[in-house]
């Protein structure tokens, strides 16, 4: 048989998706077993014991010196910056994308505007932004927008301009206004996309709130793996990115599951 | 209820003529059928009649009164495909033609109206066939019962003129049968004109008052671009028929010029 035409059964699946992270573990562990033999003070490759400690320090016990968990207090100042600055970027970019996928002279006027923009790599702003703006919340939050937002402009006005002709026809026979296309027809096919193009920017958005945290900041995850990156405690920052990591898988699962909640119609529009 | 005007009509895109010479009178509550082959210009016929695109060089007319460059509530249609809503259900996509025409802000009808309106619309989705569908996504009706729905929204808005792209073309024989019967009954129960654009024959002849052909006259390569298509037949349907006297109640027309209603 073709390798093309096997497909595994759910068990073997559920086996095949595990076999990656398994043996990822067992590279690391083993790595870190072979170092610390050779020199027991080894900070490179920390073994699992070594990092619960740490994570028991950095999140069940009070920091004396600030007197707050470090941990959730990091975690409270990163998620604070990345949620604030992804609902000023949704909101912003379903507003442009309707209006520039809807209004053909919003879209001569803006497209190409929006196009140039998402080229202009964010991070090469943050400078700007530290300078206008000042170190405070406000300019990591700027740069998650701007790092995100033209980018989730386009990706939206395009998912409009896909919307099949026949329906914005359709609604107009209807005897539908500009504003009750978008209100009825464009806003609510729309939403499921939005939630598409959210979940492929909270990858770019940890980025920018970790990049802008390690350049400026007194609190925060990205404040604090660089921090710690001075005196080599890998056993804080490999806990971190895991815990990092995993709070992206999160929000990416959870918008996931709000769409199959929030919209059932959407996943035969997309099959189809 | 509309007669329409075709005034020498041509349509241009850049250099290349897509129809001209259109000339037509199309009396009201006809059923005209339009047939020819592919490239034709049958779509851009409709798209016109729709509002969707302008002629190059002259007028359309509907009673007397020269269309508006854009679609309205006057002229309803059902597509071969994407005439309905995916995001709404099967009630929902009736009833949206009564929100947009009464709730020009929020486009969402409460209380009183909006019992009126469901009440409405599930007479009319009995009527088509579709009694116990109220709940789903159009994604799971089949083609046939996705068309049903499609007549059933258009007719909800009450337009003066209904047109029809192609929109049996996808179904099988004996589903096509039963809605040509519906068709039949629609446009003898409310107040329509109806144009159809059709590549079938046999359909055309079953349903139309007139059948009216689009052909090429000059059809060779090099005169392609410059010689567009023209009507070449026009034939009335014998024995004649004509749309029965209706015999629904006026609510059904949804107009927004009731004083037109009895004309």
């Amino acid at each position: 048989m073709r390798l093309m035409n096997i497909k595994p059964n759910g068990q073997a699946r559920f086996y095949l998706a595990a076999l990656p992270f398994i043996l990822l573990a067992i590279a690391y562990f083993v790595g870190s077993g072979m170092r610390l033999s050779e020199n027991p003070n080894d900070k490179l490759l920390p073994a699992l014991p070594t990092m619960a400690q740490a994570v028991k320090h950095m999140a069940f016990e009070i920091d004396p010196r600030t007197g707050t968990d470090l941990m959730l207090s990091d975690t409270i100042a990163s998620l604070g910056r990345l949620i604030s600055a992804l609902a000023i970027s949704t909101s912003a970019a379903l507003l442009f994308g309707i209006v520039i996928g809807l209004l053909p002279g919003a879209n001569a006027m803006l497209s190409s505007f929006v196009g140039v923009m998402s080229m202009v790599p964010p991070l090469a702003l943050l400078p700007i932004l530290f300078i206008v703006m000042g170190l405070g919340e406000n300019s990591k939050v700027a740069l998650i927008v701007i790092g995100t937002l033209p980018c989730m402009i386009r990706d939206l006005s395009m998912k409009v301009l896909e919307l099949p002709r026949e329906q914005l026809i359709k609604a107009q026979t209807l005897g539908a206004s500009t504003w009750q296309v978008a209100l009825r027809v464009v806003l609510p096919q729309i939403a499921p996309r939005l939630i598409d193009s959210l979940r492929l920017q909270i990858g770019p958005a940890w980025l920018f709130v970790i990049a802008a945290e390690a350049i400026a900041s007194d609190s925060g995850l990205g404040y604090r793996i660089f921090l710690v990156r001075r005196y080599l405690a890998m056993d804080v920052i490999i806990p971190y990115v895991f815990w990092i990591t995993l709070l992206a898988f999160l929000m990416d699962a959870a918008l996931n599951l709000l769409q199959r909640k929030m919209f059932p119609w959407f996943a035969s529009v997309r099959a189809g | 209820m509309s007669a329409v005007r075709f005034d020498n009509v041509w349509k241009e895109y850049g250099d290349h003529i897509v129809l001209e010479r259109i000339t037509l009178d199309v009396a009201s509550r006809a059923f005209i059928v339009l047939v020819g082959p592919s490239g034709c210009g049958k779509t851009t016929f409709l798209r016109m009649l729709l509002g969707e695109e302008a002629p190059t060089r002259g007028q359309i007319l509907i009673d007397g009164v020269p269309l508006k460059p854009e679609p309205d509530a006057d002229r309803g249609v059902v597509f071969q495909r994407y005439s309905v809503f995916p995001h709404l259900t099967v009630l929902q996509n009736v009833v949206l033609g009564r929100e947009l025409q009464l709730a020009k802000f929020t486009s969402r009808l409460f209380g009183a109206a909006r019992r009126a309106a469901v009440d409405e619309a599930m007479a009319l989705l009995a009527e088509v066939g579709l009694a116990g569908h109220e709940a789903k996504y159009p994604a799971s009706l089949s083609g046939g019962m996705q068309q049903r729905l499609a007549l059933a929204q258009a007719v909800m808005r009450g337009p003066k003129i209904l047109l029809l792209d192609e929109p049996f073309g996808a179904l099988d024989p004996g589903i096509r049968a039963d809605i040509h019967v519906l068709m039949k009954r629609l446009w003898n129960e409310t107040d329509l004109t109806v144009v159809m654009v059709t590549h079938d024959l046999s359909e055309a002849f079953r349903l139309a008052t007139r059948v009216i052909a689009f052909e090429r006259n000059r059809d060779r390569p090099e005169e392609r671009e410059r010689y567009g298509a023209t009507i070449s037949r026009d034939l009335e349907v014998f024995p004649r028929r004509a749309a029965e006297v209706r015999n629904l109640s006026a609510k059904r027309s949804g107009r927004d010029d009731p004083a037109e209603k009895g004309a």
